[in-house]
């Protein structure tokens, strides 16, 4: 019944049902697991399939091929194959479900599950079971979607390439030997690669936007409190957000529906309406205003990178919308203003692991003191104890103001380039990253390389607005992310504008070769 | 010799009397089965979050205004960062800085006659840690059932300049505690705490000296006794020209004397910084009114109220405002029986020393105030003499019962008749001739010697007065005869 977290996967197989899948796929002509969620509602509902059929299919999928892409470190086949049964059996009933019933559904391993392992991809969570469930896995189970598993991240969220995870590298499904990108890499890797329709990933710096960009999947980091984090393992609480990795953009507004709005629960959840997400999907960009942030451009982005990212804004020209090139020198401050911030929460977010209650408690244990010392050195990885190291530092007496409280001032004035920003402009459009999908071990020795790749999303949770990654083009048979960002609370926008993008544009037919 | 001057500022925690914890829906209540009232958020699991307690910003909010405290518009959490088992996040939410909910009041005291303002710094509002047992052997144990409790901490500036001046403002502000209903008072069981800072200058300077901190003063006389050790044995150790160690010293209240906790030479690193998981708090001055208008009487207005309205001295009027519960008891009696001062008397004399040697509070006594009323009004209808009324009240205080039960089942009523009273009278002359000899020689000393043999016969149920005025009239006919 439980599942086990580390490496090995469980899962039960069984043949009759994948006698059934095959058979659903002559006639359909496509791979169950391959398609977007509100496709599989339509064939769901007309009762073309099953939910036992998709769910076994995702499965089958991860059984295929994740030995290769290491996307989950958990896979919860029963639970998920009880979960579609029951969707069948509301389907048989009622005829009736809600968008995301019966479609699997991958969760980055630090939301809590119920009674599933919540490892963080740390070793000193590898056995945490949690007692709770985190309001976005309540929302979607209640949905009916079915969670096929937990997904691999950067330990603690803290990466941008899932190298840091101190249990194993996730590999990108376009070439195997390249990083997914991170933190969410296992998320986007897990929807990539076919072995979920739908992932959940958590945005702190751009953890799920350059993970989708790197996996030419959809990723939507939403405005600073639009989603709970209840149940979120926190990085930093102040730049934490939780949102979709999906195969489109109608997926992502459909996910994105059902995880938000406030939660009485996370006190930074705002109790603003949530609107009809895929029903502001139009394509339709006409008297659209785009700004076009030249700083985004700079600091290392290849020019390939550059210019597909110019090619998708002159697309969006040509459909109607206006897009004029503007200035925002405060971006130069972001990446070291974010390095004081987000490792200064964290090492307070962090102190919590000391053997005490939960997780690893190391055996060298004379003293509470010399335990709560050795458990962490033993349990948290390389980049965690930096991140830690420098937050507490930054957070100390005599340094607080020259660092803490400077960065926040900083922070201050990115919000205040944005708010500007937004008095001209309907959305700012950039690359998500600078490069595409580099190679793994390729940077783990570059620290400073490894963190500008986050440099054109960290503004975005600086300030707290939305924003949208999707596919833009190809460099090296490697996707491209376009980056779209967003007023406060107006997803709708820069859904729509991804959508009127994606829907003229073909790159979401294009799939990685496993 | 150098003459010292006490500097002395108290720092107060408070349980807050909510019925959920400050940062998720567990039971505050005190005690439960170890563990039984926790759950993530106060368990400190990972992706728990903190939702601020309502009614305990509210409960600090009317304790501030009633320190006469201004009230930040905006308020924010800090996170007070140090690792120690019983801290489950390993950071205490607390409020640091500038802008805690209320700032800068006061408390008028009053020692020796005189009456002295002591500033008030700061109230604010953090959260409990859990408690640690040690059970002996190697291990240790944790119950989080109180982590999470709110917990109010006032602050006051160092005002004070004795124990006795320490002891009357804690007196003070535990009244107006308890007369809010936010916190109850409990010093013996630690849900209200003080530990005062304190130093020695020498008189008429300025500059504070090095201070200790106490800590364990779990009654007013061991905030008392402690801080009048800690001024003689900083003040032995000046004189000698010795120095002060920056240290926390913890009372031990068997032995008399403070001894060394920890040292704090090393100033403690906190990493203060905002809390994020919570919003600011902004009150508007709209709600700040409201919070106001639901303040109950306070004990100093309620003070002039009775030395106005019951024509009592300040002190008694003092002593009844002390708690609520003894102000309400007193003046229902009084609605009963209308003498406020004997009302006073009985509840400062009888009634305190029997509470006080129980070591309850007046709202866990049986007696209630009809019966005291009942009793007061048995003595001036002359039903019951006032000594017997001191032993009733005693049964009372004992059984609950009423005194007219009392009076009636143990026969303890007055004997005013004649008829009853003669034949003692006449037993007591016959058995003492030479005494009532020398008293009608016109000594009167040995008419009170027999006025007492009259009372013993009589189990001191005998009416004083009747037998003063009987007394006398036999003894006259003795003469006549």
């Amino acid at each position: 019944m439980r599942p086990r977290c580390g490496m090995s996967i469980s899962w039960s197989r069984k043949s009759s049902r994948r006698s059934a899948s095959a058979f659903v796929l002559r006639e359909v002509g496509l791979e169950l697991n391959t398609v977007t969620a509100h496709e599989l509602h339509d064939m769901l509902i007309s009762r073309k399939v099953s939910a036992r059929e998709i769910t076994q299919a995702t499965l089958d999928r991860i059984s295929g091929v994740d030995d290769k892409v290491k996307a989950y470190v958990t896979v919860t086949a029963d639970l998920a194959m009880e979960a579609a049964t029951a969707v069948d059996q509301r389907i048989g009933r009622t005829g009736e479900i809600g968008p995301l019933a019966g479609i699997p559904v991958a969760i980055k391993d630090n939301m809590c599950t119920a009674g599933t392992p919540t490892t963080c991809s740390s070793k000193i969570l590898r056995d945490f079971v949690p007692p709770y469930d985190a309001t976005v896995v309540e929302r979607v189970a209640s949905a009916g979607a079915v969670m096929v598993g937990k997904t691999n991240l950067d330990e603690f969220a803290m990466g941008s390439s899932t190298e840091n995870s101190g249990l194993f590298v996730t590999h990108n499904p376009w070439d195997l030997t390249k990083v997914p990108g991170g933190s969410s890499g296992g998320s986007a890797a897990a929807v990539a690669a076919d072995e979920a329709i739908l992932a959940l990933g958590s945005d702190t710096g751009g953890s799920i936007r350059q993970p989708a960009s790197f996996c030419g999947v959809v990723g939507l980091k939403p405005t600073y409190g639009r989603v709970s984090r209840y149940g979120l393992v926190a990085f930093a609480s102040s730049l934490d957000q939780i949102g979709p990795i999906t195969k489109d953009v109608t997926d992502a507004a459909l996910l994105l529906q059902v995880v938000s709005g406030k939660d009485p629960l996370d006190s930074t959840s705002v109790d603003l309406p949530v609107p009809d997400y895929v029903a502001g999907l139009r394509k339709d960009v006409r008297g659209l205003k785009m700004g076009v942030p030249k700083e985004f451009f700079a600091q290392g982005v290849e020019p390939e990178i550059s210019n597909a990212v110019m090619q998708a804004v002159e697309l969006l020209q040509g459909l109607g919308a206006e897009y004029k090139e503007i200035s925002m020198p405060i971006m130069e401050y972001t990446l070291p203003t974010y390095y004081i911030l987000a490792p200064a929460e964290a090492s307070s977010n962090l102190a919590r692991y000391d053997g005490v209650r939960y997780g690893h408690r190391s055996a060298h244990t004379p003293d509470a003191i010399t335990m709560l010392m050795k458990t962490r050195d033993e349990g948290f990885g390389a980049e965690v104890k930096q991140r830690i190291m420098i937050g507490t530092y930054a957070l100390s007496a005599g340094y607080y103001d020259a660092y803490y409280l400077k960065a926040q001032k900083v922070r201050t004035l990115v919000r205040q380039a944005y708010d500007e920003a937004f008095e001209e402009f309907d959305v700012l459009v950039s690359p998500t990253s600078p490069t595409v999908a580099f190679g793994i071990g390729e940077r783990v020795d570059d620290p400073l390389q490894m963190k500008l790749a986050d440099v054109c999303t960290i503004p975005i949770n600086m300030a707290g607005i939305p924003a949208i990654s999707l596919t833009c083009g190809f460099h090296e048979d490697l996707p491209i992310g376009l980056q779209i960002m967003g007023k406060p609370f107006d997803e709708e926008t820069i859904l729509r504008v991804a959508y009127t993008f994606e829907q003229n544009t073909d790159y979401r037919t294009r799939k990685p070769a496993l | 010799m150098t003459e010292f001057e006490p500097v002395i500022g108290m720092e107060a925690h408070a349980e807050l009397l909510t019925e959920s914890k400050m940062f998720c829906g567990c039971s505050a209540e005190f005690g439960g089965s170890p563990n039984s009232r926790t759950c993530p958020v106060c368990l400190g699991l990972p992706g728990s979050l903190p939702v601020a307690n309502k009614k305990a910003v509210e409960y600090v909010i009317r304790t501030a205004l009633a320190l006469n405290c201004r009230i930040s518009e905006l308020s924010i959490f800090h996170r007070k960062n140090y690792f120690y088992p019983d801290l489950p996040k390993d950071y205490q939410i607390s409020q640091y800085g500038e802008t805690p909910i209320g700032v800068g009041g006061w408390i008028d005291i009053t020692v020796n006659g005189e009456t002295k303002r002591i500033r008030i710094r700061r109230v604010h509002l953090e959260e409990d840690t859990g408690k640690l047992i040690h059970s002996g052997g190697d291990e240790s144990l944790i119950d989080y059932n109180r982590s999470g409790v709110p917990l109010m901490e006032v602050v006051s500036e160092p005002d004070i300049r004795s124990a006795e001046e320490a002891r009357e403002y804690l007196v003070r502000l535990r009244a107006i505690l308890t007369y809010l209903g936010v916190n109850d008072g409990k010093m013996e069981e630690g849900s209200l705490r003080c530990e005062p800072n304190i130093s020695l200058r020498p008189k008429g300077t300025e500059k504070f000296g090095t201070p200790t901190e106490l800590k364990n003063l779990n009654s007013f006389r061991a905030v008392y006794r402690g801080l009048d050790y800690e001024i003689n044995r900083q003040q032995e150790i000046l004189q000698e020209g010795g120095k002060i160690v920056h240290e926390t010293r913890r009372w031990d209240d068997t032995r008399g004397v403070t001894a060394v906790m920890r040292g704090k030479e090393f100033e403690q690193e906190y990493r203060y910084f905002p809390e994020p998981d919570l919003v600011p708090m902004e009150f508007s001055p709209e709600f700040v009114e409201e919070q106001r208008a639901a303040l109950p009487e306070l004990p100093e207005d309620k003070k002039h109220r009775f030395v106005k309205e019951y024509d009592l001295p300040a002190y008694d009027a003092e002593v009844l405002t002390n708690t609520r519960a003894f102000a309400d008891f007193y003046e229902e009696t009084v609605k009963v029986y209308q003498e406020p001062k004997t009302v006073s008397n009985w509840m400062m004399g009888d009634f305190s020393r029997l509470l006080n040697a129980a070591g309850i509070e007046i709202a866990e006594s049986t007696v209630k105030p009809a019966d005291l009323a009942g009793l007061l009004k048995m003595i001036a209808d002359g039903t019951i003499s006032g000594k017997i009324a001191k032993t009733v009240f005693e049964e009372m205080f004992g059984t609950g019962a009423p005194p007219q039960q009392i009076v009636e089942k143990k026969g303890l009523t007055q004997i005013t008749s004649e008829a009853e009273l003669y034949p003692v009278i006449d037993q007591v002359i016959s058995e003492n001739p030479k005494i009532v000899q020398d008293f009608l020689g016109g000594n009167e000393k040995p008419f009170g010697f027999l006025v007492g043999q009259v009372m013993r016969y009589t189990k001191g149920r005998a009416n004083p007065q009747a037998v003063n005025r009987l007394l006398r009239e036999r003894l006259a006919s003795v003469i006549h005869k």
